[in-house]
C-alpha cells in the first residue's frame, strides 16, 4: 500500500509551551482514531528554532547556515504525518481529520516506495 | 455529419471509444497501454474495414483487437526488459465480453478518475476530452488552444499524478456523490463554454460543443436520475439549438434579442425543454443550479419573440439561483433580465451594485448596452473601451460596438 506524507501547514506555533498543550488534544485524538494507519510523524518546534542549511559550490563546498526557515510565509511546516493509505481517497479522507485541515491546511504527498 | 466512407468508420470508433478504453484499462490496469493498445486497434480497423466491410459488431471486433494489441505490447515490453509474462494477466484479457453493467461500472470509474478533484480543472478538462471523448493529443490541444507540447505534458503529468499520488478507480458511493457530481459537472460545462462563447477568433467552436454535448449525453446514459446530470444536458442542449441563428451572414454574433428564432433547432427545443422540466422535478429539496439555468434557457426556448418573453418568470429563476449560488456573475446576468423586465436605470443600478467584477469584461460590457440604452453615450463608450481592456472576444466587442453607435 503506498505510503503518504501528510505535512501540517499552520500558523506559527509552539507545541511545546503549555499553553498550547490544547490545542495538541485535537492531534492526540487524531493519533489514536488513525493508529492503523499512521507509520510516523513528528510536531515541530516553533520556526524560530530552524535553521537552514545550503552547500554552495556542490558537494563538499563552503557550508552556508542561517538562522531561521528557508521562507517566511503565514503558514508554516509545524508537524507531518506518514500514513499508509489504500488510495488517495482514503489518504484525503484521514487528512481532513488533523485538526490543522480547519485550523491551517495539509499537504497530502504520496511518497517514493524506496527499496 | 460523416460524408466520406474514412468518416463514418472514424465516427463508429468514436461512437465506441470510451467503453473499450475504460473496460481495457481495467483489465490491464494501465491507463498508457490501454489508450496506446486501442489506438493500434483503431488503426488496423481504418486499413480493413474500408476493404472488407464493417464488422457485424464494430465493437465487439474492436475490443477483440485492442486486447490483443494490449498483449503484443504486453509481450514486446516483457521481451524488451527480459521479465516473466504473468500468465494469469493474458488469461483475463480471453474473457468473455463484459456485460453492460459491467461496462456501466468502467465507464463511470473512468469518468470520476478523469474529473477527481485532486487534478487541476485544467487538467479535468484536457483528459475528458482525450480519455472520455478520444480526441487525439493534437485534436485536444487545437480544440483548447493551447500549443501541442503543452497539452502533451499537461496529459502525462495528468496521468503521472493519477499513477503516483494513487488516485483510484473507482465508483464513488452514494454517499459520496454529491461531493463528486459537481466536479464532473464543472468539467463538462467548462468544455460546452470554450465552444459555445469562444475567446477565441471564431465566435463559436462547434466541434467543442459538439464534444461537451456527448459527453453530457454519456453522464446521463451512466446517471439518468441526478438531477445535475439532467439540468447540464438540458442547458447545453437548449442553448445549442440556437446555435443556427447565432451567427449572421458574415459571421458575426447575433444577439439573442436579434435572432430568427425560426432557425431555432425544434427537436433539440422540445428535447431541452423535457430534461429540464424532468431535472427540476428531481431537485424538489435543493434547486440544482444547472436545473435552474436549464429552466431559464426554457424560458426563452418558449418564447415566440424576445419581446413575448416570460421576464418575471426568469426573474424568479435568478432568484432561486442566486438562494443556491450567489455569485457576482449570476447577479450580472438577472440584470440582464430586470433590464428587460423594469427598464434600463434600474439594471444599471443593480450592475453597479455588484462588487468584484472590475477585471470581467462582461460586467463592463453589460454597463456599455445599458448606459446606451439611457442614451448615456460618453459613458457607454468608456464602459466599451474596459470591456476591450479587460479582454472581451473580438466578436463580442464587435457586435456591442455597433449596438453603442447604433444606439443615438
Amino acid at each position: 500500500m503506498p505510503t503518504y506524507a501528510a505535512l501540517i501547514y499552520t500558523a506559527d506555533v509552539d507545541w511545546s509551551q503549555p499553553e498550547n498543550q490544547g490545542d495538541m488534544g485535537g492531534y492526540n485524538d487524531f493519533g489514536h482514531n488513525a493508529a492503523a494507519v499512521i507509520r510516523g510523524g513528528a510536531a515541530l518546534y516553533h520556526t524560530a528554532t530552524a535553521t537552514t542549511v545550503r552547500v554552495q559550490g556542490g558537494k563538499g563546498g563552503e557550508v552556508l547556515v542561517t538562522d531561521g526557515p528557508f521562507a517566511e510565509t503565514k503558514e508554516v511546516l509545524t508537524g507531518f504525518y506518514l500514513l499508509e493509505c489504500a488510495d488517495l481517497d482514503e489518504a484525503v479522507a484521514w487528512a481532513a481529520q488533523i485538526p490543522a485541515a480547519w485550523n491551517g491546511l495539509v499537504e497530502v504527498r504520496p511518497t517514493i516506495p524506496m527499496g | 455529419m460523416p460524408t466520406t466512407p474514412g468518416d463514418a468508420i472514424s465516427a463508429v470508433i468514436r461512437a465506441e471509444y470510451p467503453r473499450i478504453l475504460a473496460t481495457l484499462i481495467r483489465v490491464t490496469g494501465d491507463v498508457g497501454l490501454a489508450e496506446d493498445a486501442l489506438q493500434d486497434a483503431a488503426v488496423r480497423a481504418l486499413q480493413t474495414w474500408p476493404r472488407d466491410g464493417l464488422p457485424d459488431s464494430p465493437k465487439a471486433w474492436l475490443t477483440v483487437a485492442a486486447r490483443r494489441c494490449a498483449i503484443d505490447r504486453i509481450r514486446r515490453e516483457a521481451a524488451r526488459s527480459g521479465k516473466e509474462l504473468e500468465a494469469m494477466t493474458l488469461q483475463d484479457f480471453d474473457g468473455p465480453e463484459p456485460s453492460e453493467s459491467v461496462i456501466r461500472d468502467d465507464l463511470l470509474r473512468l469518468v470520476f478518475t478523469c474529473c477527481h478533484p485532486a487534478l487541476s480543472s485544467p487538467s479535468q478538462v484536457a483528459l475528458s476530452l482525450h480519455t472520455l471523448a478520444g480526441l487525439s493529443t493534437p485534436e485536444v490541444a487545437s480544440a483548447l488552444l493551447v500549443p501541442e507540447a503543452t497539452m502533451a505534458k499537461r496529459l502525462t503529468r495528468a496521468k503521472q499524478k493519477i499513477a503516483r499520488a494513487g488516485i483510484p478507480y473507482r465508483v464513488p458511493t452514494d454517499a459520496e456523490l454529491p461531493d463528486r457530481l459537481p466536479s464532473v459537472a464543472a468539467t463538462v460545462y467548462l468544455i460546452f463554454n470554450e465552444g459555445y462563447a469562444s475567446a477565441g477568433a471564431e465566435p463559436i467552436r462547434a466541434s467543442l460543443v459538439d464534444e461537451a454535448i456527448r459527453l453530457g449525453r454519456l453522464l446521463y446514459e451512466l446517471m439518468p436520475d441526478e438531477a445535475s446530470v439532467l439540468g447540464l444536458l438540458a442547458l447545453m442542449v437548449l442553448l445549442d439549438a440556437r446555435r443556427p441563428a447565432r451567427l449572421d451572414a458574415s459571421g458575426a454574433l447575433v444577439l439573442l434579442a436579434d435572432q430568427d428564432r425560426s432557425r431555432w433547432n425544434r427537436r433539440s427545443l422540445v428535447e431541452g425543454v423535457e430534461l429540464a422540466a424532468a431535472a427540476i422535478t428531481r431537485s424538489p429539496d435543493r434547486a440544482d443550479p444547472y436545473a435552474v439555468q436549464a429552466a431559464i434557457a426554457g424560458c426563452h426556448a418558449l418564447a415566440p419573440t424576445f419581446a413575448a418573453t416570460d421576464w418575471v418568470a426568469i426573474v424568479d429563476w435568478y432568484d432561486v439561483l442566486l438562494s443556491v449560488t450567489d455569485t457576482p456573475v449570476v447577479r450580472l446576468n438577472r440584470a440582464a433580465a430586470i433590464a428587460e423586465l423594469a427598464g434600463p436605470a434600474q439594471a444599471l443600478a443593480e450592475v453597479d451594485a455588484i462588487d468584484g467584477l472590475e477585471a470581467y469584461p462582461w460586467w463592463h460590457a453589460a454597463r456599455a448596452e445599458l448606459l446606451s440604452r439611457l442614451g448615456r453615450r460618453a459613458e457607454a463608450v468608456g464602459a466599451l473601451e474596459r470591456a476591450a481592456a479587460t479582454g472581451l472576444s473580438p466578436a463580442h466587442l464587435s457586435q456591442l460596438q455597433e449596438s453603442v453607435h447604433s444606439a443615438t
